[in-house]
């Protein structure tokens, strides 16, 4: 208890505070990282994801792909690209772009998946265009499901990123590694709790983000769905996600 | 078949044995008995629990230690890859782990901040005086693993820089590389400061003077680098590493850190004698049997035993 309360005496002390070195500097750099890696990593995987997503070939590509990159340790991923891009933010921010792409990659296509062939089978039906389609009908119902992937993403970065200090990249974990080596552990401690302070956050806001995007047509009719269900299955407009619920 | 007055005898039996072995334990582990023969633990079957710190050249010397105590008949165990001192030295106190190859400097330092002692004799006697009750330090090495500050030989050569002290004369911004600890210790940049008025910036590059740190070297990101002065990437990537006339950097020999329970004469002796063979340039060809012909420490300790032929 005694040394919890060093840690959070550590984050208020002004002179840990401001400066280059500070950690107001160094969470900001952890932030850049996290969305830097999320956004470059989006480029990458969204329209990656709804082609697949869409056209439903590479499917197994993309999960094999996705589920691979996943199991890469990014330690060992960040000491080799340092090697090969030089001590500073580079290495890091593409070690970062790797751990993002399979999450957003899986929401992308898994989001598309998710909607029902009926209602793609419908917009079709009324004279929609391949391209409306997939901007009327298949992007808004997935996108709760895209929000998940890029939720988890920018879960996994803002933790990892405290690795950045390894290869001279800044962020937070310059005050771990130092707190670490220098048995400094209200340092170590403070830098720590400013870490989970700033997941726990971004995750609060994923979840409200996650919930406000559900397409209204879709939650109008789950809420006036209060009949008795009949034995018949029917056609629904997509399946809503209740994900935090 | 085992009747109910059978079965008695049988407890009261195995209740007599088990007293009577743990008499003779509490008789071996008497902390008064020392004049008894030779014996503590090690000598009556209690095997010598040797560790190491979860660097390879570390655990490479702890294995030569295991292994020439067995050529000895003297029993070992091996607790290897165990973190930091603030993990292992408690341990070692409480005699869990026993037996533990050190480094003089960096150990007088972890015990005494403030130590002024330079030279290999200061700080191994100034060492003797520093450790807690219950360690002891046998004869140390001549084989020293310290840090030391190495530049690559083109800027060596094109600044006239062979030794820290002609660092002030160069006029190009300087940055020091190292482990983010380097920039509060006292042989870090306040103390080449203080020492040789040399102004450096500072690059946190925690590999502890690994590929990384090299790579940074060679990208000239960082002009001077923190490396083990054992490590034998040293002389491969061709670093002119920095002479130190001024005494910045604390000599920092090996030495077997040792649990006073467990140094008896015949294990002192043994350690002893392979201390006394173990050469600053023998440590360095440990070193690069590990890192460039990935070696086993199993291997090369065997090798280097059987080179020495000490037992």
């Amino acid at each position: 208890m005694n040394l919890l309360l060093d840690g959070i005496a550590w984050i208020l002390d002004p002179a840990n505070q401001t400066g280059p070195s500070g950690w107001f500097a160094r969470l900001g750099e952890q932030l850049a990282y996290t969305f830097g890696a999320v956004a470059i990593a989006a480029l990458i995987a969204v329209p990656l994801g709804y082609l697949v997503g869409h056209t439903g070939r590479g499917r197994d590509i993309a999960v094999s792909l996705s589920g691979g990159f996943r199991a890469l340790p990014s330690l060992g991923v960040l000491i080799l690209l340092g090697l090969g891009l030089g001590i500073g933010f580079k290495a890091p921010l593409l070690t970062f772009v790797v751990l993002a792409v399979p999450p957003i990659l899986a929401g992308a296509y898994a989001g598309f998946e998710a909607v029902d062939r009926r209602t793609i089978d419908a917009a079709r039906a009324v004279g929609m265009t391949e391209s409306q389609v997939i901007r009327k009908v298949e992007v808004p119902l997935g996108l709760p499901l895209l929000i998940g992937g890029l939720r988890s993403a920018v879960l996994q970065v803002v933790a990892t990123a405290t690795l950045a200090a390894y290869v001279s990249g800044g962020a937070l974990g310059a005050f771990i590694f130092a707190g670490v080596a220098t048995r400094d552990y209200a340092q170590t401690l403070g830098a720590s709790i400013l870490v989970t302070t700033l997941a726990l956050v971004l995750e609060g806001i994923f979840a409200l983000l996650q919930k406000l995007v559900v397409p209204r047509g879709v939650v109008a009719k789950e809420l006036k769905d209060v009949r008795a269900r009949s034995s018949r299955t029917r056609a629904v407009m997509g399946t809503p996600i209740r994900e935090g619920k | 078949m085992f009747t109910a007055i059978k079965k008695g005898r049988l407890l009261t039996g195995l209740v007599a044995v088990g007293a009577v072995v743990a008499l003779a334990g509490c008789a071996s582990g008497d902390p008064l008995d020392t004049s008894s023969t030779s014996g503590g633990d090690a000598a009556e079957g209690g095997a010598i629990v040797i560790g190491s710190q979860a660097y390879y050249s570390n655990e490479i010397i702890a294995e030569i230690y295991a292994q020439a105590l067995e050529a000895n008949d003297i029993e070992v165990e091996r607790q290897f890859n165990i973190g930091q001192r603030d993990a292992y030295l408690p341990a070692l106190e409480s005699g869990e782990v026993q037996l533990f190859p050190e480094y003089t400097g960096n150990l007088l330092q972890y015990y005494d901040p403030e130590t002024t002692a330079k030279t290999s004799d200061d700080v191994y006697s100034a060492l003797a005086g520093a450790l807690p009750e219950g360690l002891e330090v046998l004869d140390q090495a001549p084989a020293t693993d310290q840090d030391s500050y190495n530049v690559t030989k083109e800027f060596s050569e094109s600044n006239g820089v062979t030794s820290l002290s002609d660092l002030a004369s160069v006029t190009t911004p300087l940055t020091l590389g190292g482990n983010s600890e380097l920039q509060t210790r006292p042989y870090g940049p306040e103390g080449l400061l203080a020492t040789y008025g040399v102004t450096v910036g500072f690059t946190p590059i925690e590999d502890s003077g690994g590929p990384l740190t090299l790579q940074a070297l060679k990208d000239n990101q960082v002009q001077l680098v923190n490396i083990y002065s054992a490590d034998p990437n040293i002389a491969a990537a061709g670093l002119v590493t920095l002479e130190d006339p001024e005494g910045l950097f604390l000599a920092s020999n090996v030495v077997p850190l040792i649990n006073t329970d467990a140094a008896t004469p015949e294990v002192s002796d043994v350690i002893n004698k392979v201390s006394a063979a173990l050469t600053a340039e023998d440590l360095v060809e440990l070193n690069s049997q590990s890192q460039n012909d990935q070696e086993s420490a199993d291997t090369i300790a065997k090798n280097w035993l059987e080179k020495v032929a000490l037992f």
